[in-house]
């Protein structure tokens, strides 16, 4: 009992209660099966926001651990081991935030097989928040393996019409990668002879400094992490499943997709490869500084040429996320700073950006941008809504965005590591580009004379509507953080400020 | 040595309200402005923005008493992490009192001008409920202004600067489903569009500036800036002036640019008046004047900024000559004269820049604002002419409804061939139009002819290169706008529009009548005679203290004769003659390709087409289609990678589709509950496949490892 009383365990697994209760539901009753996973997620967010609570934020340290010993077979010494920082305690607040809105917006979008729907989603979430929050190599490997099965479930069964290729196309991708992982892992392990965080850091100098492992090696096991966490990013040119993914993926697979999902792989970069790699993550800050800002310019660009408005918002991601890659290997307290908080600036407006689309799409079936036009004038709230988005997406000053692709070319700029102005130069041509898709989407889309599509809509008897109350509620809580890290980003800042300077001070600059 | 004791600081606890009033009036008018009348929304904002503008006098009193010190007042933290430090902090000087003195009491007026114009606006454009959404944006334009101005670091700068970008977007796009003609079409968006990228191009430069100032300088904080910059090295201070040179370009609308603000027309004439000539994109001079300390350390820098801005106001004023739309003369005009602004601010002589900023701000807001009562008059003329016609012809719902749309099509009320005689039919708007004129073409003594003489005596001091552009610049300022005073108000009308074109109501005239006034009369704020320089003297708190320079008889006689015989050449080529309907342009002939250039534009909108727009287009496209999706997609992944692990996998086990499994699964699932173990089989098939063949090469290796190791 005291195990499951702990914060971190409690939340982590606190969606499989409703997991539990639904599956003894009647698969007929999607009302009930909806408010039950609802009340399950706000619950779970309940609780979250009770561990921040007591999370200590002037504390660098792990904090809240529940920690047991778990397999002690043949000297592997595993443990079940959660417990949170500054670098992950905002990604699972991000979480659990992000869950109840996506079940939100699926009340009216998916009528097929909610049960099963509801019980995926859930347990996608104990997959998440345990990514976020396992301090032992072991255990991360298994909740970051999990995501995929329910993930894989959600695109294939609910998505578009390519939604098996897609599926099978995101699982194959993020497994190949996993595997170089899970190998780096295991001799890991059996290297420090733990698989736990603490022990291996503290081990790990000692084996650098020695010797027992060298540099050659180092940049192996790095390179061997980075691949798994790359894909996820994903960091250009392993970009190819996301558009597939994103296009089939049903609406709130999206939110989480991009809302969560993709921070498991900078969140990854961040968590270790900068610390348990310090010299390797110094040596290749140049490299990957140059493959995200190719990313930068090479999404925006190819964001621009797309026409379907689904598929563009999932290229933005992979300049967005170049933007947190260029500001996590800047390796100082502006980019890395910078970097987690465009983690969740970006799942945040991104997130925000795909609930929009599927509100749209669920009333007109299609995302051909060529088919709207004139949207604001027949949906004023819609337009509105939209547009803060949009503008937050572009790094609008005084709107979240902008707080972290500032800080992040900034430290970019000027960084050691990165060695260069030049990629943070480079890169800030993105924010014009930025404007260029961004701005080509919301005006092809709310501006100009009326689309086709408002017409036939009419015809259909379905006349396009303006957001009704629940999707207010929905989208609501999106655009009060959209302002609020826009206008006072210090909270935020704060809580992960001594995290970053502790990791900083592991490397070698 | 940054902050002086100030024992006093009078009314600085205001200084926040600068941005929460307007931002006060625009949260009541989104929330209740469903209830209100045209003219409670309207009131709501222009109490809002006039509640900015009391705020502005009590803080400029205040820098007053404190004999000039500049106040600061810290709302809240922004961002600090690592070294970065930046604050929404209020920063209250003279150079800053004085723009935010501008930018609400003109938006004040213009406030009030747009109660009666857009009522009349909405009216014709069909579209009642648009009028509220206008009010909050100017609201939230007056907002952005103001932090722009009353920042004290350049990154709170820069988000008035992002900001009031896109205020400009949002307003010029404000008609965003139709043209200026109001037919169905893109152009008034694309017109928006092309204003925010372009000035995002600006913006680009000026956050390299940010970067270099943070890393060679260590702060974004002005005083910190400008401290810093003495002791660093000149290449640093040379980049950062221009790159920042780069934003001022773009919100200033100066080469290469300029050219959104043409453009930028479309938006309803308040937003010209108040965005596009008055204030907004006068944000680059200010931004200059702000950093003279670091501006003054790079003479070469200078001397960039000073050159841009003198080509820009020859260039511009060439283009105006060519132009027939009221306002597109007008929107040349403006690039021109900021081009004068920034040349004087890149000369140094900052406060003849802001001197001609400020009676800028009057007499172009006044130009503005009277072409408005212009078109509204045309419009006006062309209802009645319309409804005259209509109760002639034989009733038929159909066919009066095709006539209407058909003579829509065709008519422009911004078009001038489509004037003529004005003065006559719209008596007040002309003598307001007058007064502008005079003003602008710089004649005694009107405040044009102060502040513009003052910029042209800076420059036949220093650089003479830049006093003849600019004094060129002058003599073609006199002339487009003689020619328009022609064009518009005298012969004959050459539409039945303008025949029967009537006057403005008193809410639209009122704002004018003071705008007026202070063209005529604000020369008197900084009058070139000993004693009676009180702008130089009160920007000198800020800017250090400069000798106001006397009047030179010479440059003032140069600038003055050339002004009143360009208004005399224009008056024997469009005065003497007027211009029959239909005719030509009496220059096109003489003038052959040059003038087709002007008309044109000097074809720069095609060029950047050409040159940038199209092969970046074509660039993306060919990223997307090809690289990424014929090649990266579909080549590589699919007919490579996935093509080779299916055969791999159809080898290495059974081959059960993938669509079986998750069809199974699916299947299974429906009766979980029942089947959990049947489902949970069938499931295996397809799905885990992977899975287990991925696991599989990890298992081998790893025990591959273990027993070599």
């Amino acid at each position: 009992m005291e195990f499951l009383l702990q914060p971190l365990t409690l939340m982590t697994f606190f969606p499989l209660v409703g997991v539990l209760v639904i599956l003894f539901m009647n698969p007929e009753q999607k009302s009930a099966i909806r408010w039950t996973a609802l009340v399950t997620s706000l619950i779970t967010f309940v609780i979250s926001l009770w561990v921040f609570s007591k999370f200590e934020s002037s504390n660098p340290d792990l904090q809240l651990d529940a920690k047991y010993a778990w397999i002690q077979v043949a000297g592997w010494n595993i443990y079940y081991y959660l417990a949170v920082d500054g670098l992950s305690i905002l990604l699972v607040l991000l979480t659990t935030f992000l869950t109840p809105i996506s079940i939100l917006s699926t009340w009216t979008a998916v009528e097929d097989r909610v049960k099963d729907f509801m019980i995926f989603f859930l347990l996608l979430e104990v997959g998440m928040s345990g990514v976020f929050l396992a301090q032992d190599l072991f255990l991360f490997y298994i909740f970051w393996e999990f995501t995929l099965v329910p993930m894989y479930f959600l695109i294939g069964i609910w998505g578009g019409p390519r939604r098996l290729y897609a599926a099978v196309k995101f699982f194959l991708y993020t497994m190949a990668g996993s595997i170089l992982m899970l190998l780096a892992i295991l001799w890991l392990g059996i290297k420090t002879a733990s698989f736990n965080m603490p022990e291996m850091l503290a081990r790990l100098p000692d084996l650098y400094a020695s010797g027992a492992i060298d540099p050659r090696t180092q940049m192996l096991l790095f390179i061997a992490f980075a691949a798994a966490f790359a894909i996820k990013v994903p960091m250009w040119p392993l970009h190819s499943w996301l558009p597939d993914a994103h296009v089939e993926a049903p609406t709130a697979g999206s939110i989480i997709l991009a809302g969560v999902l993709l921070k498991m792989g900078t969140y990854g970069f961040l968590r270790f490869n900068l610390s348990l790699f310090p010299q390797a993550a110094v040596d290749a800050a140049p490299t990957i500084a140059l493959l995200a800002t190719i990313g930068i310019i090479y999404g925006a660009a190819v964001s621009y040429a797309q026409t379907d408005v689904k598929k563009l918002v999932a290229y933005s991601s992979v300049s967005h996320l170049g933007f947190v890659m260029l500001g996590l290997f800047a390796l100082n307290p502006e980019g890395i700073a910078g970097a987690l908080l465009q983690m969740i600036n970006h799942g945040i407006s991104t997130g925000a950006l795909f609930l929009l689309v599927g509100m749209i799409y669920e009333q007109t079936h299609t995302r051909e941008i060529k088919v709207y036009g004139g949207l604001w004038k027949i949906t004023p709230l819609y337009g509105i809504i939209m547009l803060i988005v949009a503008l937050s997406s572009m790094g609008l000053p005084g709107l979240n965005g902008f707080v972290g692709e500032f800080t992040i070319l900034l430290g970019a700029f000027g960084s050691k590591a990165i060695g260069s102005p030049w990629y943070a130069g480079i890169s800030a041509l993105g924010v014009i580009m930025a404007a260029v898709y961004i701005l080509y989407m919301f005006q092809k889309m709310f501006l100009g004379p009326q689309g086709e599509i408002i017409e036939d809509a009419k015809k259909h008897g379905h006349p396009i509507r303006d957001l009704n109350w629940r999707e207010i509620i929905t989208v609501l809580p999106l655009l009060i953080f959209i302002f609020w890290i826009g206008l006072y980003p210090a909270p935020f800042f704060n809580i992960m400020a001594p995290a970053i300077d502790k990791i900083i001070a592991l490397l070698p600059l | 040595m940054h902050l002086t004791e100030v024992v006093n600081n009078g009314f600085l606890f205001l200084a926040p309200w600068l941005v929460f009033a307007p931002l006060v009036g625009l949260l009541i008018n989104s929330i209740f402005g469903h209830k209100f009348s045209e003219r409670g929304v309207g009131a709501v904002a222009s109490l809002a923005s006039g509640a900015a503008f009391v705020v502005s006098i009590l803080l400029a009193y205040s820098v007053s008493i404190n004999h000039g010190e500049v106040l600061r007042w810290k709302l809240a933290e922004w961002m600090h992490i690592g070294n970065l430090s930046l604050d929404w902090t209020f920063r209250v000087d003279s150079l800053s009192a004085t723009m935010m003195l501008v930018v609400s009491g003109v938006g004040t007026l213009i406030h009030i001008y747009a109660i009666g114009y857009m009522h009349e606006d909405v009216r014709f454009k069909h579209e009642e409920n648009r009028f509220r959404r206008f009010f909050i944006f100017l609201n939230l334009f007056i907002a952005s202004m103001m932090i722009l101005v009353s920042g004290d670091s350049y990154m709170m700068l820069f988000v008035g600067w992002e900001g009031v970008g896109l205020c400009s977007f949002l307003l010029i796009g404000f008609w965003f489903e139709m043209d200026t003609l109001a037919r169905p079409s893109w152009a008034n968006s694309d017109a928006a569009k092309k204003a925010f990228i372009t000035n995002r191009v600006g913006d680009f430069g000026f956050l390299i500036a940010g970067f270099l100032m943070f890393w060679h300088l260590g702060s974004f904080q002005f005083d910190a800036v400008f401290e810093n910059a003495t002791h660093a090295e000149p290449w640093v201070i040379v980049l950062i002036t221009l790159f920042m040179l780069i934003g001022v370009a773009g919100k200033s609308a100066q080469i290469p640019l300029y050219i959104w603000l043409p453009d930028a027309m479309a938006g309803p004439t308040p937003v010209s008046a108040l965005i596009h000539a008055a204030t907004m994109v006068t944000a680059g001079v200010y931004l200059v004047t702000r950093s003279a300390p670091l501006y003054s350390l790079v003479p070469q820098a200078q001397y960039i900024v000073a050159m841009t801005g003198a080509a820009t106001a020859l260039f511009a004023a060439t283009i105006a000559v060519g132009q027939y739309d009221i306002k597109k003369v007008l929107a040349y005009s403006t690039i021109s004269q900021l081009g004068f602004m920034v040349a004087a601010v890149g000369m140094g002589a900052y406060v003849a820049g802001m001197f001609h900023l400020i009676t800028h701000a009057f007499f172009k807001a006044l130009l503005f604002l009277s072409a408005g009562s212009v078109i509204l008059g045309l419009e006006r003329g062309h209802h009645h002419a319309e409804h005259a016609r209509h109760a002639e012809e034989p009733k038929g719902k159909h066919k009066k409804a095709e006539h209407h749309d058909e003579h829509h099509e065709v008519f422009d009320p911004g078009d001038m061939r489509n004037m003529g005689g004005l003065r006559k039919t719209m008596p007040v708007t002309f003598w307001l139009y007058m007064i502008g004129t005079l003003a602008l073409a710089g004649i005694f003594p009107f405040a044009g002819f102060w502040s513009k003489d003052e910029i042209l005596l800076d420059a036949s001091l220093h650089f003479t290169s830049i006093y003849w552009q600019l004094t060129i610049a002058a003599f073609f300022t006199a002339f487009y706008m003689g020619r328009q005073i022609w064009m518009v108000f005298f012969g004959e009308a050459r539409h039945e529009a303008a025949a029967h074109a009537e006057e403005s109501p008193k809410v639209m005239t009122l704002p004018l009548v003071a705008l007026a006034v202070l063209s005529v009369a604000g020369g008197a704020l900084n009058l070139p005679f000993e004693g009676y320089h009180n702008l130089g003297h009160w920007l000198g708190y800020t800017l250090g203290e400069v000798e106001g320079l006397p009047l030179n008889l010479q440059v003032a006689g140069i600038s003055t004769a050339l002004a009143l015989s360009a208004i005399f050449i224009s008056w024997l080529i469009y005065g003497r003659k007027p211009l029959k309907i239909g005719q030509p342009d009496p220059l096109k002939k003489p003038l052959g390709f040059i003038f087709t250039g002007m008309e044109n534009k000097w074809f720069v909108d095609e060029g950047y087409f050409a040159l940038i727009i199209s092969p970046f287009k074509k660039l993306s496209q060919f990223l997307a289609d090809v690289i990424d999706w014929k090649f990266w997609h579909d080549f590589v992944h699919d007919t490579i990678i996935f093509g080779t692990y299916n055969w791999v996998s159809s080898i290495a086990l059974n081959d059960y589709a993938d669509q079986k499994g998750i069809d199974a699964f699916a299947n299974g699932l429906g009766t979980w509950t029942q089947n959990f173990s049947t489902a949970m089989r069938k499931i295996q098939n397809g799905f885990v496949r992977s899975y287990a063949l991925s696991v599989l090469f990890g298992v081998v290796f790893i025990l591959g490892y273990l027993l070599l190791k």
